[in-house]
């Protein structure tokens, strides 16, 4: 088995495999990726790039969508 | 090609812009799914300088997408030919560029691309073959925007980039072959697929199945997809109607076959078969004709420099895009004798396309599933009530910041477009959200860090 990575979701570190998605790596930790302008929690409707519902900041980087990008050992992830 | 080869050069420097990467191809191909590495195979093979640009982690789309954790053997398991394609695809001398959307058209002949870290280049070509696949069709009805309530192709997708999904109940609805697909991919990974509901009726699929039989390469598919989905309780003429829970999905209520069924689940995947994307193709000015991108025999849009290949121009499946894709890149390269040969292929692979359209046209029952406060746009929390007063997609834009987000009305203008019959405006650049900085583009940039395909395949 490859070795797990840690990252930070809102500063809290987590074990994922490598390979794992930003998005699957929020949905792990048991978040919604960001709240929507009415209020709601939201998470990934299309998990293909299009939909931006799985935005969250990325090692600063706001607005990243997070279903693209993969994991890398001590990335900081914030939810909204 | 009609032009002498230039000298390999990743990265000169362009003199108007210092710091800003700049790359020259003969052959330039966006997208890196099935269709697109077709494309980029067949340019490569026949000597082109070609390069593969894709906003996904790494080559292959949705169909072959590959979670970075697959083996070769995981690949040789899927269809359509996936591993000799990517065995091609890494012996070829092909420029990668993961992680990397094509956002606007930087000159005539230059497309701007921006990596997920911010990094910006303009790629210039002779040749452009716009690859961009399909998304999901989604249609809105109350809690649609809970979390867990996504695609079917998305939880797939999720999975593959690691979602546990082992003993997680699903339930699957929409419509398209995508779905029973999905729910055996589910399955063999250890989910519970609760039920599997096909909005299109028995009668409007059956032609559909009995046309399996003419279409070599699908039996076998259309088998596979049966035998693993054999315990899977499949509804045609069924549909969901609402989704339940606080902050997260607990519950769905289905229309079964007319009747009202209330099922527990932790995933609802629900997608309304797929819409090609153009939005590249129609920012290019290729002419767009219902919802697709027009071609002439050797995949040339209106545009005479550049092809499109694959779901782009009307949904048709692997098997077609693959031909269309190759077709592209040899007559990309002026290879029209080994284009022409893989003509009748595509004209039989279109016949089954038309069959697979009819089968799963959607029904009319389906425009009342929103009711007044559903939200229709999730970018900008519109509600379909506010949208549905306007005449036009234009004036709901103007007046309720419908179809004004970050998407850009990629998900809810699919929906109007069916629910209203709405048809989008023109595109215009950006087609992505980007920083203004990347726009004026005069902010020093560091290259993309290019992934040749010579090592693994597998980037960024």
């Amino acid at each position: 088995m490859p070795e797990p990575i840690q990252v930070f979701v809102n500063g809290s570190p987590l074990a994922v495999e490598p390979g794992c998605s930003v998005a699957v790596a929020i949905a792990i930790a048991g978040r919604s990726c960001r709240t929507s302008v009415g209020g709601q929690a939201r998470g990934p409707l299309c998990a293909m790039g299009i939909c931006f519902e799985c935005r969250a900041t990325v090692n600063g980087s706001a607005h990243a969508r997070t279903c693209q990008i993969r994991c890398e050992p001590a990335m900081e992830i914030e939810t909204t | 090609m009609t032009t002498p080869s230039h000298p390999r050069s990743h990265a000169a420097p362009d003199s108007r812009a210092p710091g800003f990467a700049s790359l020259d191809f003969e052959v330039l191909v966006v997208g890196s799914g099935p269709a697109g590495i077709a494309t980029a195979v067949r340019a490569s093979e026949n000597g082109a300088r070609v390069c593969l640009v894709d906003d996904n982690p790494a080559a292959g789309g949705q169909i072959w997408r590959d979670s970075g954790r697959d083996s070769g053997k995981a690949h040789a398991a899927h269809g359509g030919g996936e591993a000799m394609w990517r065995k091609r695809l890494a012996a070829a001398k092909i420029d990668q560029l993961h992680g990397w959307s094509v956002f606007d058209q930087a000159a005539p002949g230059t497309v701007r691309a921006q990596s997920h870290r911010g990094e910006i280049a303009d790629l210039r070509y002779e040749k452009l073959i716009v690859a961009t696949g399909a998304r999901e069709r989604f249609l809105p009805f109350p809690g649609w925007t809970l979390p867990n309530v996504m695609g079917a192709g998305a939880l797939q997708a999720m999975v593959k980039s690691g979602l546990p999904i082992h003993g997680k109940r699903v339930v699957l609805a929409g419509s398209g072959p995508l779905l029973l697909a999905v729910a055996a991919s589910l399955r063999a990974a250890g989910a519970v697929v609760v039920r599997v509901c096909e909005q299109a009726s028995l009668s409007q699929l059956a032609p559909f199945a009995l046309s399996l039989a003419a279409a070599p390469g699908k039996i076998l598919e259309g088998l596979r997809y049966k035998a693993a989905t054999w315990n899977v309780p499949f509804h045609a003429s069924s549909w969901p109607l609402r989704a339940s829970g606080d902050e997260v999905l607990r519950s769905v209520e289905l229309s079964i076959n007319g009747k009202t069924v209330s099922v527990e689940c932790d995933y609802l995947a629900c997608g309304f078969h797929l819409v090609p994307n153009i939005e590249l193709a129609a920012m290019l000015g290729c002419r767009v004709e219902n919802g697709a991108v027009s071609v002439d025999e050797w995949q040339r849009t209106s545009q005479p420099e550049i092809y499109c290949a694959g779901e782009p121009t009307g949904i048709g499946g692997l098997e077609i895009s693959l031909l269309e894709g190759q077709i592209a890149g040899l007559a990309a390269v002026g290879k029209a004798g080994l284009a022409r040969e893989l003509f009748s292929a595509r004209t039989k692979m279109s016949r089954f396309a038309a069959r697979l359209g009819a089968a799963f046209a959607l029904r009319p029952e389906l425009r009342a599933l929103p009711q007044y406060d559903t939200l229709l746009c999730r970018c900008e929390d519109v509600p379909y009530g506010a949208v549905r007063r306007h005449q036009s997609w234009r004036s709901a834009k103007l007046h309720t910041r419908c179809g004004m987000g970050p998407c850009q009305g990629r998900i809810c203008g699919a929906a109007t477009d069916f629910l209203l019959g709405w048809s989008a405006d023109s595109t215009r650049p950006p087609i992505l959200p980007v920083p203004i900085a990347s726009l004026a583009a005069s902010q020093p940039r560091r290259e993309p860090d290019f992934a040749n395909a010579t090592t693994t395949g597998n980037h960024l």
